[in-house]
């Protein structure tokens, strides 16, 4: 099939697919992935809006769209999924500009 | 506050162009199995009743409220009331048989002028459970219905009572303007004497429904959340939880068409399709009855005008509960919502 962008919101729900090459890694995976999602010493609205705020970190379409949705199921709040957001971006800012130190210390040990 | 989609003359008021818009599209060109595919591949077709337990009687479409998601199109402008006649002959159909449970729904049925009456009838024909599916905020909306907790208290009434979040915006957005902090203060009263308490036996269920073209996530975790939540903030008490899918018909299929959400909504359902939920669809253990007395095998149907199959009866007056035990159940495509997931009926999750 001929497409033009490299994603497709279709292709989602063919997430399964991935089995039809590799059954046994599938079957561990999808396994492995619902044992984690089952509510623990986290509720599973919690994990959702982990979830959420990853998504938004590895910037997957297809889990944005899933766990947007998925979070909205669990009960969250419009609020509270942006407040997740904001905790992915505060790390990814924080990320870099904690490495700011490390840029510090090696231009402080380079210069006069 | 918005208009119903009679007041609107909007074309989906029509029960046969619902029922049109969910035979075709989708489903008519195979994107999607029908219903009836659907159930025949898990040997549930012709979908048949069970001992009929419940008489879910809508005493009338006229509502205090416009609610977005309204499968009864209910609001202000509608004037179809059950009058005290055919409340008559449904006591009349509920003191000769076993039917245990009186479930009366509307609209909102605190403004039909004959429901003090029904409710009291019913309880001293010693009707088992009555239960009434009370807005709250009609509680609240004219001091001649301050007196309803006490009224509910004293003929033993179970209430349901939608409430689709335990925070204003959420619930406003789909209830209109101001409905969670009146509904707060009705659960108040209601609390007061004694509703929702462990010790009363009086009792309170919430009804949560998505607020959006999403499905309802897992009932006990949200039943937590809710209890929590109203709790610490509020300090009201109540007793279960009832999840309940949207049914795509009536003002939630107008969202669902107008917001672009329809098919995915639809494929979700289809999807989401649970075989173990279809032994407890609501249509085997319920009848429904409208304001003129016609028969439905449920609520929704009744909104779609569906009525009993022609084999069996199809008005009050004409109540043979052998026939009906015998009748097949009509379906569509928004018998989907009833099966998805965990399922889903006016006593919440099924399966
Ligand atoms: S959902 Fe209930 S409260 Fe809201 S408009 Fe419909 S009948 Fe009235
Ligand atoms: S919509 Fe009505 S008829 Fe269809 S499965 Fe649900 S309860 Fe039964």
């Amino acid at each position: 099939m001929e497409n033009n962008t490299y994603y497709n919101s279709a292709d989602l729900k063919k997430f399964g697919n991935i089995a039809d090459w590799d059954k046994n890694l599938a079957a561990k995976f999808f396994d492995y992935y619902g044992e984690v999602f089952k509510e623990g010493d986290l509720t599973a609205r919690e994990k959702s809006l982990i979830a959420l705020a990853v998504a938004h970190t590895v910037q997957c379409p297809y889990c944005i769209d899933a766990y947007t949705q998925d979070s909205l199921e669990k009960g969250a709040t419009e609020k509270g999924m942006m407040e997740a957001i904001h905790v992915a971006a505060a790390i990814r800012g924080g990320a870099s500009l904690v490495h700011g130190v490390m840029m510090m210390n090696k231009a402080k040990k380079l210069s006069m | 506050m918005i208009k119903s989609l009679h007041a609107r003359h909007h074309q989906l008021a029509q029960q046969e162009k619902q029922v049109e818009y969910l035979s075709n599209g989708i489903f008519k060109e195979g994107k999607l199995p029908t219903f009836q595919q659907k159930i025949k591949s898990v040997n549930f077709f012709p979908l048949k009743p069970a001992a009929l337990e419940i008489f879910q009687v809508n005493i009338g479409y006229m509502c205090n409220q416009v609610c977005k998601h309204c499968h009864v199109d209910a609001g202000p402008d509608r004037r179809e009331i059950m009058t005290r006649q055919t409340m008559q002959q449904c006591l009349n159909v509920l003191a000769q048989t076993k039917i245990h449970t009186l479930d009366i729904t509307g609209g909102a049925p605190e403004m039909n002028p004959d429901f003090r009456w029904f409710v009291a009838e019913a309880k001293r024909i010693g009707v088992q459970e009555i239960i009434v599916r009370s807005n709250l905020t009609i509680i609240l909306a004219n001091p001649k219905y301050y007196d309803l907790p006490s009224f509910f208290k004293e003929h033993g009434v179970r209430i349901c009572s939608s409430l689709p979040f335990y925070k204003a915006d959420k619930t406003d957005r789909q209830r209109g303007e101001g409905v969670f902090e009146t509904s707060v203060e009705a659960l108040k009263l209601l609390n007061e004497v004694g509703y929702g308490k462990e010790e009363s036996g009086l009792i309170l269920d919430l009804v949560y429904n998505p607020t959006g073209a999403f499905l309802p996530g897992d009932q006990m975790q949200l039943q937590r959340d809710f209890k929590k939540e109203l709790k610490d903030h509020s300090n009201i008490d109540f007793n279960s939880l009832l999840t309940i899918t949207n049914i795509p018909i009536s003002r939630y299929l107008d969202f669902l068409i107008e917001s672009g959400n329809y098919e995915e909504y639809m494929e979700k359902l289809v999807n989401a399709f649970n075989p173990a939920a279809v032994p407890g669809v609501m249509c085997r253990n319920t009848i429904s009855v409208d304001w003129q007395g016609n028969l439905y095998d449920c609520d929704f149907n009744q909104m779609l005008g569906l009525k009993t199959s022609s084999a069996a009866c199809q008005h009050i007056s004409d109540f043979d509960m052998e026939r009906l035990s015998r009748r097949d159940i009509v379906i569509n495509q928004h018998c989907f919502a009833c099966t998805a997931g965990a399922g889903s009926s006016c006593q919440g999750a099924v399966a």
